[in-house]
């Protein structure tokens, strides 16, 4: 059979297509796509790694319903919920404050973006480490404090009320240096003009601020809600390296008992069915800011 | 008018001390970890904090990457250096090789169901890895695959790359692929000789994200990596505090290690690095 001109370049054209992206599909097919589908099946049974692979009966929904009457379960997402509430909107804050006063009114620029970007690019486990030791009671942290007039401050990470907060301090300490990032690049393409406009009017640069800027930058706002969000509700390292969920489960947070479920107590089933709770709450709270920005992100 | 500009200048030199004093906080963890990383076991603890010690004491180093006469046991640092490095190279060249091919094809050329894929690919950003970490674990397991592979073959492809260099070609004029299709040239020579060098600047940016990750990475080898040999640099820090608690000069002298050269490939990178990551902000 031969192939008119026309058909020959269309199916020419097509395979080219595939043969550039077969690579990247092979990728996502094998460590994504397939995983993902095996996650879904196994969240429907029991399995328990112990008894060998591929060793398990289906349960139906019962890991769904069971993990609501587990307190370690329930704990730990109301900890996720209060450490994701606490440190996005901390971080968002700090880094729009901070990024339009270094724009405006600072010399050396660059060198303080880098400083506050530093923790960020740091890798976790050390970061964890050295925090571990800023919070001892020897350490910069609680000596601090004291100076400031706090004789007897708690233990921090041995303290059941302080241990998830100390953590979350550090995490907006990481995290806020990207923030800052991204809000002074979407600051560079403020209108010059608006300002100079507001600035005849005789706005100060509060009014500037809070009527131009917060606007202006909605979308990027937006941006940063949704990723923090997604970034904060996945926290682990920091809590397998400085607390491993403790006291009690007062710093557990959903990601560390996934991990624990699965890989010290190989309930494998009952783990990826909290992951896919995991990514329903995940893709819940992307959906729900997605048609909540109509409100407030002015484009 | 002399008057209001020296008002202004005030504000400015103002806002940067206080702005300045804040940055300097926020590196105060690192310079702690500096200064006790030379200090003896002992003044580590010390109280009210030295913060330059009044002697520089380099065999911390020396001990935790095991070099010299004092050095008393071999922590394997260095064998984690290299594999976290090996890691991350293989994994950096991989996935912009991929990411750049995928995502000229996704932007510029035209083949049936490319909408349809692209869009399945969004689909899975919203995936959170937790959820394939479980599956991998058993199945590489089941297949026997062991070691660095395990990190290596699901970081040879990153979505996010895919989705950056893509959002990069679309900004590409038409035309220059067209003057590529009038020479004659096949889609693969115009993708090497003509799309490649106008991409450089996008798959440095890419590739700096891509070594940040894996350099980081802790989760992936935690649950992986079963044999010391095979451990990367977070990896071979937590160990090394589990077999040396009490020498905190030794543990931050492990962290300073861990950090000093990220540090430096991020110094000499910024200008790349903050552009991928706020191109995948804006565009994202």
């Amino acid at each position: 059979m031969r192939l008119s001109p026309h058909k020959a370049r269309l199916l020419k054209s097509n395979l080219t297509g595939y043969a550039f992206i077969l690579p990247n599909i092979i990728g996502v097919l094998l460590f994504t796509l397939l995983p993902m589908l095996y996650s879904l099946i196994i969240s429907f049974t029991d399995w328990d790694y112990t008894k060998g692979f591929g060793n398990y009966n289906f349960i139906g929904l019962q890991n769904f319903i069971d993990m609501w009457s587990d307190e370690w379960f329930t704990d730990s997402l109301v900890n996720t919920i209060f450490f994701s509430v606490v440190v996005v909107p901390a971080t968002i804050i700090l880094a729009l404050v901070i990024a339009v006063l270094i724009d405006r009114y600072c010399f050396a620029k660059l060198p303080i973006r880098l400083a506050m970007f530093m923790p960020y690019i740091s890798n976790v486990v050390a970061v964890a480490i050295v925090w571990v030791m800023m919070y001892s009671p020897w350490g910069p942290f609680t000596q601090l404090v004291q100076a400031l007039g706090w004789e007897n401050p708690p233990q921090w990470l041995g303290d059941p009320t302080w241990a998830l907060p100390a953590i979350m301090l550090m995490t907006v300490w990481s995290n806020v240096g990207y923030a800052i990032m991204i809000y002074t690049s979407a600051i560079q393409g403020l209108p010059k003009d608006a300002y100079e406009a507001a600035e005849i009017d005789g706005a100060n640069a509060f009014q500037q601020f809070r009527y131009l800027t917060i606007n202006f930058l909605s979308p990027t706002t937006f941006f940063l809600v949704i990723t923090t969000f997604i970034t904060s509700f996945q926290v682990f390292a920091p809590i397998q390296i400085m607390t491993r969920g403790g006291p009690g489960s007062s710093s557990n947070v959903l990601v560390y008992y996934i991990y624990t479920s699965a890989f010290s107590f190989y309930k494998m089933g009952y783990a990826s069915a909290m992951s896919w709770i995991l990514f329903i709450i995940l893709f819940a709270i992307t959906m729900v800011q997605w048609h909540g920005q109509k409100k407030w992100v002015s484009y | 008018m002399l008057t209001n500009r020296a008002r202004k200048n005030f504000f400015r030199i103002l806002f940067t001390i206080i702005i300045g004093a804040f940055a300097l906080t926020m590196i105060t963890p690192f310079l702690w970890m500096l200064s006790a990383s030379m200090k003896r076991a002992l003044d580590v603890m010390a109280l009210p904090i030295d913060w330059i010690p009044d002697y520089f004491y380099p065999d911390n180093y020396m001990k935790v990457w095991n070099i010299g006469d004092r050095a008393v046991r071999d922590y394997h640092f260095g064998l984690a250096y290299f594999n976290s490095l090996k890691v991350a190279f293989v994994n950096l060249a991989g996935s912009v090789l991929t990411s750049t091919l995928a995502g000229y094809a996704f932007a510029k050329l035209k083949f049936k169901g490319r909408d349809l894929l692209f869009l399945l690919y969004l689909g899975t950003m919203m995936i959170p890895s937790q959820v394939t970490l479980i599956p991998k674990f058993a199945i590489f397991n089941a297949l026997g695959i062991k070691g660095h592979l395990t990190l290596i073959l699901p970081g040879l492809v990153t979505i996010t790359g895919t989705f950056l260099m893509r959002q990069y070609f679309m900004q590409i004029p038409d035309e220059l692929r067209e003057s590529g299709v009038v020479d004659g040239a096949s889609e693969f020579k115009i993708w090497a000789h003509i799309m490649v060098p106008v991409a450089k600047p996008s798959m440095a940016s890419l590739a700096m994200i891509v070594f940040l990750w894996n350099w980081n990475a802790y989760l992936e080898p935690l649950v992986f990596l079963s044999n010391w040999r095979q451990y990367t640099i977070p990896l071979a820090l937590t160990n090394f505090i589990e077999e040396s608690v009490t020498e905190y000069n030794l543990v931050m002298a492990a962290a300073s290690s861990a950090l000093i050269p990220a540090f430096i490939v991020f110094l000499l990178g910024q200008k790349f690095f903050i552009k991928g990551l706020v191109a995948g902000a804006v565009k994202g």
